[in-house]
């Protein structure tokens, strides 16, 4: 773990994404500290340019909002989304594929038909279609972001699984009497987590951006300030007040970025042997 | 042999990058390359044997650095010429041959598209006149009906004609030195005798220098006309293969020649009188490859009516060549494959009718040593779990298996303390001395040695399957040993079942066997086995 770490920092595109990603943690999880008022609350007048009023840094939106505010706590909720709706993805993908690979014959064909239903699916129409029907909640969001992402995964550990398995220290564990559980679990999945991982990374990039496209046609939870609304409340007015949606933009582009070099940033340091021969 | 050298190679010194084993991968080497002879660098791996072919062809890797020494050849020293100078010299000039003939032609281009590539590289000849240059290469160096074969696909060929296409395109144009890099590892016996008689054949025949990289002194014995023996990157003995072979003068070289297993078997006592440990009755595997639609499905026999018992305390030979079914045998006895027909039984259990738990709990009697010994470790474990896994397993108590851990890397020759550490930090010997260990902490009845020691240097082969038999005799095992290698099986067997195409089409005890082969497979085998010629065993 140590190793690959050093090898991120040695990383100038993953150092990049991983100071970012850190600003953006920090801000989430300090920032309403610091502005303990509601992004809710009028703050002054509408239309205030960024950068005129000490009060109001970003200017104000439609409504006399502190744009500045609104990004601090979207913060929150882009990056909770992300994570959340990522590690409910993985928790459903990883062990289907495990199991599809690992058993192979007709349970990998009905976990695969099962699995290839919701690729056939658009993803964003289904997301659609799910969170409208649960109700627009925070809760929804995630579940339906968890359910159209998880089936790559299940195809991505499906794949490892399969090349693993017909490894001789797999076979030696199947031949010394452990169970199909143990063998999946300790001796399969530890070698298979690497690219798990880097694509969990761009998953959570993807996550946002598919929260931010949720909330941008008015999908999101009514109760949470997020970027993507952000950017859909000020749509209209972009014209006159350019800054209520690019600011929101930028803070989405600049976390799905971030996520992106050290998604990468990742692949080099677990994927060493390629990283040298790009070089 | 008077005539002055192709090249000759003075005090070549190629630096290692930091982190290396030592800081050179190769250490002052000199010797000569001579029109007409064919010159063996002989070493174990890691004694930077390649890294001399790799030097002459200027295919050294980026982070190797050649730091001192000459490479003269006609005239020239090829560590000082740029890229476009070696684009002469290579192909041209000196040609190679690779170990691996399939990684090493072009997956999607005709064998005659790539035998002419190498005259359209340098520009020669009209397109037709290397259509026809490919035939008679091919018909040259002996591939069936040339004119039909330049058309295949590499895939289409068997690895014996893969290599031979190889060697076609390293003479297509007339190179003076021809190198080869472990030419025949990966071939069978009988097609490694083939490949060696043709090498030779064409070396006299066009008066070429031949640098021959190998880690077999069988191979040696056969083909060479004078030996470099390399150790850690030096030169340890050089000479005519007489002399080395027959009065090697390095204790080295010594220990190398004895550690070549021999075809003389030790005496051993019959055993068919105990009883029987493992009983194989008619076994059949037969694997479907469905080929689509409209199209029969792809049937290869790997097993077929495979009979036969293993007695207490003996060891049984599985003797074949690639793709002859040895291995399916293996993992059909292991239940790691499901046969379609047969029995296994190990005393009176049947073990191809249990199932689930009552099949992991019979496991235990049976273990097996894998071929490979960097693959048969998972990476991410370390040592001691590795070993005490399986007793856990199977109810024992953790810090009780942890001891018996312990015990079993001291009975196989290692350090205790090794439990703690992670599969990495040991060489292919030890690696293989842990599968060893792993397979004896269930306490079996059976072992199935798989290749076990057939990736493993001489000198290291020696003491693994020392090692094997001394554990064999100490604990009373009895054991299924897998193997390409006759010279390993007549050391270790008691009883050689010769495979062909799935079928055991011969069984004997191995002294028999070898001095009285009935089936003409066997005598085949048994004619291509590399360096009975050898002055060390007429001695």
């Amino acid at each position: 773990m140590k190793k690959v770490l050093r090898a991120m920092l040695r990383n100038p595109g993953g150092m990049i994404g991983l100071i970012i990603l850190l600003i953006a943690v920090c801000i989430a999880v300090f920032g309403p500290m610091v502005f303990p008022n509601s992004p809710w609350r009028m703050a002054q007048r509408p239309f205030v340019p960024p950068f005129t009023l000490p009060t109001v840094p970003l200017g104000t939106d439609a409504l006399g909002r502190d744009v500045l505010a609104g990004i601090i706590y979207g913060a929150r909720v882009s990056l909770l989304v992300g994570l959340v709706s990522t590690l409910a993805a993985l928790t459903v993908g990883v062990p289907l594929g495990a199991m599809a690979g690992y058993f192979g014959g007709r349970a990998d064909d009905a976990l695969m038909r099962f699995t290839e239903f919701f690729q056939t699916v658009p993803s964003f129409a289904l997301a659609i279609v799910l969170v409208a029907v649960l109700q627009p909640s925070i809760y929804s969001i995630v579940a339906a972001i968890a359910i159209v992402s998880w089936p790559p995964v299940a195809r991505l550990v499906r794949g490892e699984v399969l090349s693993l398995r017909t490894r001789e220290y797999v076979q030696a564990a199947v031949v010394t009497g452990q169970s199909n559980t143990w063998i999946i679990c300790r001796e399969i999945l530890p070698n298979a987590l690497s690219p798990v991982i880097v694509l969990a990374s761009l998953m959570v990039a993807t996550a946002i951006l598919l929260e931010s496209s949720l909330s941008f046609l008015g999908l999101g939870d009514p109760n949470l300030i997020s970027w993507g609304y952000m950017v859909g409340a000020g749509r209209t007015v972009i014209r006159q007040a350019w800054w209520i949606t690019v600011f929101p933009g930028v803070a989405i582009l600049l976390s799905v970025l971030a996520l992106n070099l050290i998604g990468e940033g990742l692949n080099d340091a677990l994927n060493p042997r390629l990283a040298k021969d790009g070089r | 042999m008077t005539s002055s050298p192709a090249v000759t190679i003075k005090d070549l010194k190629i630096a290692l990058p930091d982190g290396g084993d030592r800081p050179y991968a190769v250490d002052g080497v000199s010797f000569d390359l001579t029109p007409g002879e064919i010159i063996c660098v002989v070493g174990e791996s890691g004694s930077g044997k390649s890294m001399c072919a790799h030097a002459l062809m200027g295919l050294l890797p980026d982070r190797v650095k050649t730091e001192a020494g000459t490479i003269l050849f006609e005239g020239h020293d090829l560590l000082g010429i740029d890229e476009s100078a070696w684009h002469d010299v290579r192909g041209r000039r000196i040609a190679m041959v690779f170990q691996e003939p399939m990684t090493a032609l072009n997956p999607l281009m005709r064998i005659g598209d790539q035998i002419a590539e190498v005259f359209e590289a340098h520009g020669l000849l009209t397109p037709k006149q290397r259509k026809q240059k490919a035939v008679d290469l091919a018909r040259e160096i002996g591939l069936p009906d040339p004119e039909r074969i330049v058309r295949a696909y590499p895939h289409q060929l068997s690895g014996g004609q893969r290599q031979r296409a190889m060697i076609a395109m390293a003479l297509a144009l007339e190179p003076t030195v021809l190198v080869a890099d472990e030419p025949t590892t990966a071939l069978d016996v009988t097609t490694q005798a083939q490949i060696l008689k043709l090498i030779r054949d064409l070396q006299r025949n066009r008066n070429m220098a031949v640098l021959f990289i190998t880690h077999d002194f069988g191979v040696v014995a056969d083909i060479a006309d004078r030996i470099v023996v390399l150790r850690h990157g030096k030169v340890v003995e050089q000479g005519t293969a007489q002399d080395v072979l027959a009065r090697p003068q390095h204790s080295y070289t010594r220990a190398l020649l004895a550690a070549v297993p021999s075809m003389q078997p030790p005496q051993r006592s019959s055993l068919t009188e105990r009883d029987r440990a493992v009983d194989v009755i008619g076994l059949d595997k037969t694997y479907v490859t469905p080929q689509g639609w409209f199209r029969p499905d792809r049937k290869v026999q790997a097993a077929k009516e495979v009979s036969f018992a293993i007695h207490q305390g003996e060891t049984l030979g599985l003797v074949g060549e690639s793709g002859s079914g040895k291995s399916s045998v293996a993992r059909l006895v292991m239940r790691l494959i499901e046969a379609d027909r047969g029995t296994v039984r190990i005393g009176d259990v049947d073990l191809t009718q249990i199932e689930g738990k009552e099949l992991r709990a019979q496991r235990r009697r049976i273990q097996m040593i894998f071929q490979d010994p960097f693959a048969s470790l998972n990476p991410r474990r370390k040592i001691g779990n590795i070993i005490s896994d399986g007793p856990i397993a199977h109810g024992v108590d953790r810090r009780a298996a942890r001891r018996r851990a312990k015990e079993l890397l001291e009975m196989v020759g290692l350090d205790p303390g090794a439990i703690e550490r992670y599969p990495h930090e040991f060489s292919g010997g030890q690696r293989q001395r842990i599968g060893i260990a792993r397979a004896l902490a269930l306490d079996p009845d059976i072992i199935v040695a798989d290749e076990a020691v057939s990736a493993l240097d001489v000198s290291v082969q020696a003491q693994v399957l020392k090692l094997l038999e001394d554990l064999k005799a100490r604990l009373g095992l009895s054991m299924l040993f897998i193997t390409h290698d006759l010279r390993v099986a007549a050391q270790i067997c008691d009883r050689v079942a010769v495979m062909q195409k799935g079928e055991i089409v011969e069984m004997k005890p191995t002294t028999l066997l070898l001095a009285n082969p009935e089936h003409p497979y066997t005598r085949e085998l048994l004619a291509a086995v590399p360096g009975q010629r050898s002055p060390s065993q007429a001695a």
